[in-house]
């Protein structure tokens, strides 16, 4: 049941110098991944389709312009996969659902049409949980992901395929969506790097929406520096989406060495206690390594940060269910026929959506009818309002703020799918930025007594990605050895 | 008996002009293949965003400015409810907080009806029920055409200050003229760039409590609208003396046996679950928005009739009041030839006369007419005013300038209209005295309504060259002589 080290790609930046000088082909780069795919999706399950034959054209393609002396971007022949609620033209885009099995998007995400820009090549689309609804992916319609580090354990979720493909080594990098954790727990859960940016930073064209006001999307990577990269291309302002901000993307790379010297971190109390002694030891750890690189680390306590959890599974539900709405079986995805549009259209969402999506668009529909809506929406969306004041108030005294970013470890396969609550507290700890729109960062930074990763995130005030990103590089830096993937399971 | 009174409010709703629709670069057309303006973000496909077109909310922010609203900054909510033709099974609308409010529209009788709010919406696709009469429950399949769908609406919402169906088709009627005036819109009811809803309503003559109001749908034209309210104030009235009472409800009006019926009651209506649209930033209009929809805008028709009314009269309160020269005002703004007449009477023509013949002669043809070059018309005016032309010769030489053009001059020495110079007139009423001397005395007597007769023997003689002014007038000097 232990994992042990995997081969590892090299990090991006080596992996594209290689590609672009002609030292190594994307062709080769990409055998290496499908070779590992191979070896392990058998085991993991971390894709619903890899598309072997696309991948190869794309490799090609990159390898046909370093022969022409053309280059093909800061990601050349790195091959990447995507979590499958993201477009892409011509292959399957499912959300891990059965009323989008085998559905065709006309047109790619914004995110994948910069990634193949800057050369990388994916390789297929990752298992979720329904539609991003979950965080163990056994909401599947697919059946789960595995965890690298025990494939008794879930990977988390709901990107959990995207974090599983990348803690087993089968792609240096690969993208998820996070809309109160999505990224940062799965990567927390499977030793690895995951960053959600803040809202608007990154488009969400061709990102399937759950909850639009939370959606983000984001890199997952082994290594801190590989997951700015990852973030730098797919960054900056989209005219294809209104939320998109209008700045260009930040510039991480560059500044990721400055070290923490002078920054003023928080320890946020209020979590501590609530999750396992393992996940607040690391936090008290990584607070410790940071003081001894010279950063200013103190305690604060956020009361209203715990306002966020309920909150957020009345406003996220609220929009879900309006963006679910259109899958009614009139255009596309799955139509079970009735005598009438109405029949056909609730025999085709009754058939469709899976247990989980149809609690949480009930939830939805529910704290949005006339009567209730003051008592639930408007109530949820006062409470976001305070976390998002409580946030400033304590950003006015810290530059980056620490919390768990579960609260445990990963958990074995059935443990907390009869009872949502149990799996909806996964959240806690991730939701609040979520709501803020804030970007964090989970960073892998110890083992757990049964040698599984733990992980630590890091907060930080909106568009404080710089600040956050080299918090992160110096918790790697500082975190013991053999806490992060790539693992063999 | 009690006497009731009728209290109507309208939703009017209006696809706006611009080349794309409200969310994404598809043509904004009517009439095309089924399905052919459509794209990922008008289809609602999964994963699509909606991008505000500018156009649309300059058009708004114009048509509310038309309207004297207040333009302030608003967001768009989600309206929701399942219906195959609405791609993504809610609508893109403002709710509580629109980008117009709190106007009014002056009608030509001089009332004024409030505008509580003109808002933006998408619009719907279409369904077409094939098989059993085109009727949905009898229908084998529908048919949905998308091109529609994401349409740019503005919904213009009164208040319930309309008194009468009368009342009611003029408000529609002058706020057609004011949204084409705007260019926001081609008011064209039959392709429903233009829809109507009616909430009707009685109550006691002199209540200050509205009745309960009924919501009465599918008024296709002026016509219905009219008529719907009829029926609908009398079917109301008749259910109060009656002891019933009148139940909150949407209704159809069928066009063929004249009559509303009911579509569903205030219990049975949809919850549309509204929520701001999280996928849309809130509209502020900006200076520079606020600029770009003024652009082009000219005076509203309200402003126009007074402007003529003026013009005419040199006395506004002509301008609401029912005479002929009003209807004659109403008549030209409405079909846009006020510009020539103002045109016109700057280049010299007698105010009443120019609206005169605008009104009745050059409405016949208002095409050809908005091209008449405003001297020549004037010019035509003066040549009349003077006694060149007969009024007769007038509206000939009109005629001709309107279908082929030039100097009003030319065209009547063409048509042999050459004014008698005053030698030849006095010389044919000397003739003719001469040859009537009985109806010459009975004139020279008193009798007046002889000189008609002497009149039509001059012009007769004269092949109706003579003026009829400047004959009654050389008749007149010889008896008085």
């Amino acid at each position: 049941m232990t994992a042990s080290r995997a081969p590892e790609f090299g990090s991006l930046v080596e992996i594209a110098a290689s590609v672009r000088s002609g030292e190594r082909s994307a062709r080769a780069v990409l055998a290496q991944s499908l070779e590992r795919v191979r070896d392990l999706e058998g085991d993991l399950h971390c894709f619903n389709e890899v598309t072997v034959e696309a991948a190869e054209a794309d490799a090609d393609a990159v390898d046909g312009m370093v022969r022409s002396g053309l280059d093909p971007g800061p990601l050349a022949g790195v091959p990447v996969a995507l979590k499958d609620n993201l477009c892409t033209v011509g292959i399957a885009t499912t959300c891990s659902s059965k009323i989008l099995a085998g559905w065709l998007p006309p047109y790619d995400a914004t995110v994948v049409s910069r990634l193949r820009r800057a050369g990388a090549v994916p390789i297929g689309k990752t298992n979720l949980d329904e539609f991003a609804m979950g965080s163990s992916t056994e909401n599947s319609a697919f059946g789960p992901t595995r965890n690298p580090w025990d494939i008794t354990r879930v990977p988390g979720g709901s990107s959990g395929g995207s974090a599983a493909a990348v803690a087993s080594g089968m792609v240096p990098l690969s993208f998820g969506s996070d809309t109160g954790g999505s990224i940062r727990q799965p990567a927390a859960l499977c030793g690895i790097v995951g960053v959600k940016p803040t809202y608007g930073v990154v488009s969400r064209y061709g990102l399937i929406a759950f909850a639009s006001s939370l959606d983000q999307i984001g890199p997952f990577a082994t290594t801190v520096a590989d997951a700015a990269l990852g973030l730098e291309v797919v960054a900056g302002h989209d005219p294809m989406d209104s939320t998109s901000l209008e700045r260009p993307a930040p510039s991480l790379l560059a500044s990721l060495g400055d070290g923490v010297s002078g920054l003023r971190i928080g320890i946020v109390d209020d979590f501590l206690s609530d999750v396992s002694p393992e996940c607040g030891a690391a936090v008290i750890a990584a607070a410790e390594a940071l003081a001894a690189a010279g950063a200013e680390v103190d305690r604060v306590r956020i009361p209203e940060l715990l306002l966020g959890l309920p909150a957020y599974y009345l406003i996220a539900p609220a929009e879900a269910s309006s963006n679910l709405s259109r899958y009614d079986g009139v255009r596309y995805g799955l139509r079970v026929d009735g005598p009438d549009a109405e029949t056909m259209n609730a025999r085709t969402r009754g058939e469709g959506f899976g247990p989980e999506v149809k609690r949480r668009i009930m939830i939805g529909t529910y704290a949005l009818s006339a009567g209730y809506y003051d008592a639930y929406y408007g109530q949820a969306q006062k409470a976001r309002t305070i976390v998002i004041r409580a946030f400033e108030a304590a950003y006015q005294n810290f530059d980056v703020l620490l919390t768990p970013t579960t609260p445990s470890v990963a958990f074995p396969f059935g443990s907390k799918v009869d009872d949502p609550i149990e799996m909806y507290l996964c959240d806690l700890c991730s939701i609040p930025s979520s709501l803020a729109g804030h970007p964090a960062a989970s960073v892998p930074f110890a083992l757990s007594p049964e040698g599984l990763p733990v992980g630590v995130q890091v907060l930080a005030p909106a568009l404080g990605e710089v600040e956050m990103m080299r918090v992160a590089a110096s918790l790697e830096q500082a975190a013991p050895p053999g806490v992060r993937g790539p693992v063999t399971p | 008996m009690t006497e009731y009174e009728t209290v109507v409010g309208l939703e009017v709703h209006c696809e706006l002009s611009t080349a794309t629709k409200l969310f994404c670069g598809c043509r904004n057309a009517f009439g095309e293949a089924p399905n052919t303006n459509i794209c990922p973000v008008c289809l609602g496909l999964p994963g699509s965003l909606p991008v505000i077109n500018r156009r649309a909310v300059e058009l708004a922010l114009r048509i509310g400015a038309a309207l004297n609203c207040k333009p302030q900054r608003s967001i768009f909510h989600r309206k929701n409810y399942f219906y195959p033709d609405m791609p993504k099974d809610y609508q893109i609308s403002q709710y509580d907080e629109p980008i117009n409010v709190d106007g009014f529209l002056e009608l030509p009788d001089g009332s004024r009806v409030g505008i509580e709010r003109a808002h933006m919406e998408e619009d719907t696709g279409k369904t077409t029920h094939v098989g059993g009469g085109g009727r949905i429950h009898e229908a084998s399949h529908s048919l949905v055409d998308y091109n529609r769908a994401g349409v740019p609406l503005v919904e213009i919402v009164s208040r319930p200050d309309i008194r009468s169906s009368v009342q009611a088709r003029a408000y529609v009627d002058e706020l057609r003229a004011i949204l084409v005036a705007t260019g926001a819109s081609d008011g064209r009811m039959e392709e429903g760039s233009l829809r109507v809803d009616a909430n009707v309503s009685v109550r006691p003559a002199g209540a200050s409590e509205y009745g309960t109001r009924c919501e009465v749908k599918n008024l296709n034209s002026l016509r219905s609208l009219e008529h719907a309210i009829d029926y609908e104030v009398a079917r109301q009235i008749e259910l109060i003396e009656s002891g019933q009472k009148v139940a909150q409800e949407t209704r159809h009006w069928d066009e063929a046996d004249g009559s509303t019926h009911a579509l569903r009651s205030k219990e049975e209506a949809n919850d549309y679950r509204y929520f701001p649209e999280p996928d849309l930033t809130p509209l502020v209009p900006d200076a520079h928005l606020l600029a770009a929809a003024a652009e082009g805008v000219g005076p509203m028709p309200a402003q126009r009739r007074r402007r003529l009314a003026e013009l005419v009269s040199a006395n506004a309160e002509l301008a609401t009041r029912r005479d002929g020269s009003t209807d004659q005002v109403v008549t030209v703004v409405d079909l846009g030839l006020d510009d020539l007449v103002v045109g016109a009477v700057t280049a010299g023509a007698d105010p009443r006369l120019a609206l005169a013949r605008a009104a009745n002669e050059a409405a016949a043809n208002p095409d050809a007419a908005k091209k008449l070059d405003p001297a020549a018309f004037a010019a035509l005016c003066r040549m009349e005013s003077s006694g060149q032309l007969s009024a007769t010769q007038s509206k000939e030489v009109l005629a001709e300038l309107m279908s082929h053009g030039g100097d009003p001059g030319q065209i009547a020495s063409r048509l042999g209209y050459e004014a008698m110079d005053q030698a030849a007139l006095e010389k044919t009423v000397g003739d003719v005295i001469t040859s009537n001397p009985e109806e010459w005395q009975r004139y020279c007597g008193g009798d007046e309504k002889v000189v008609q007769f002497l009149l039509g023997q001059v012009m007769r003689a004269s092949k109706g060259r003579a003026n009829g002014k400047l004959v009654a007038a050389a008749f007149a000097a010889r008896r008085d002589a």
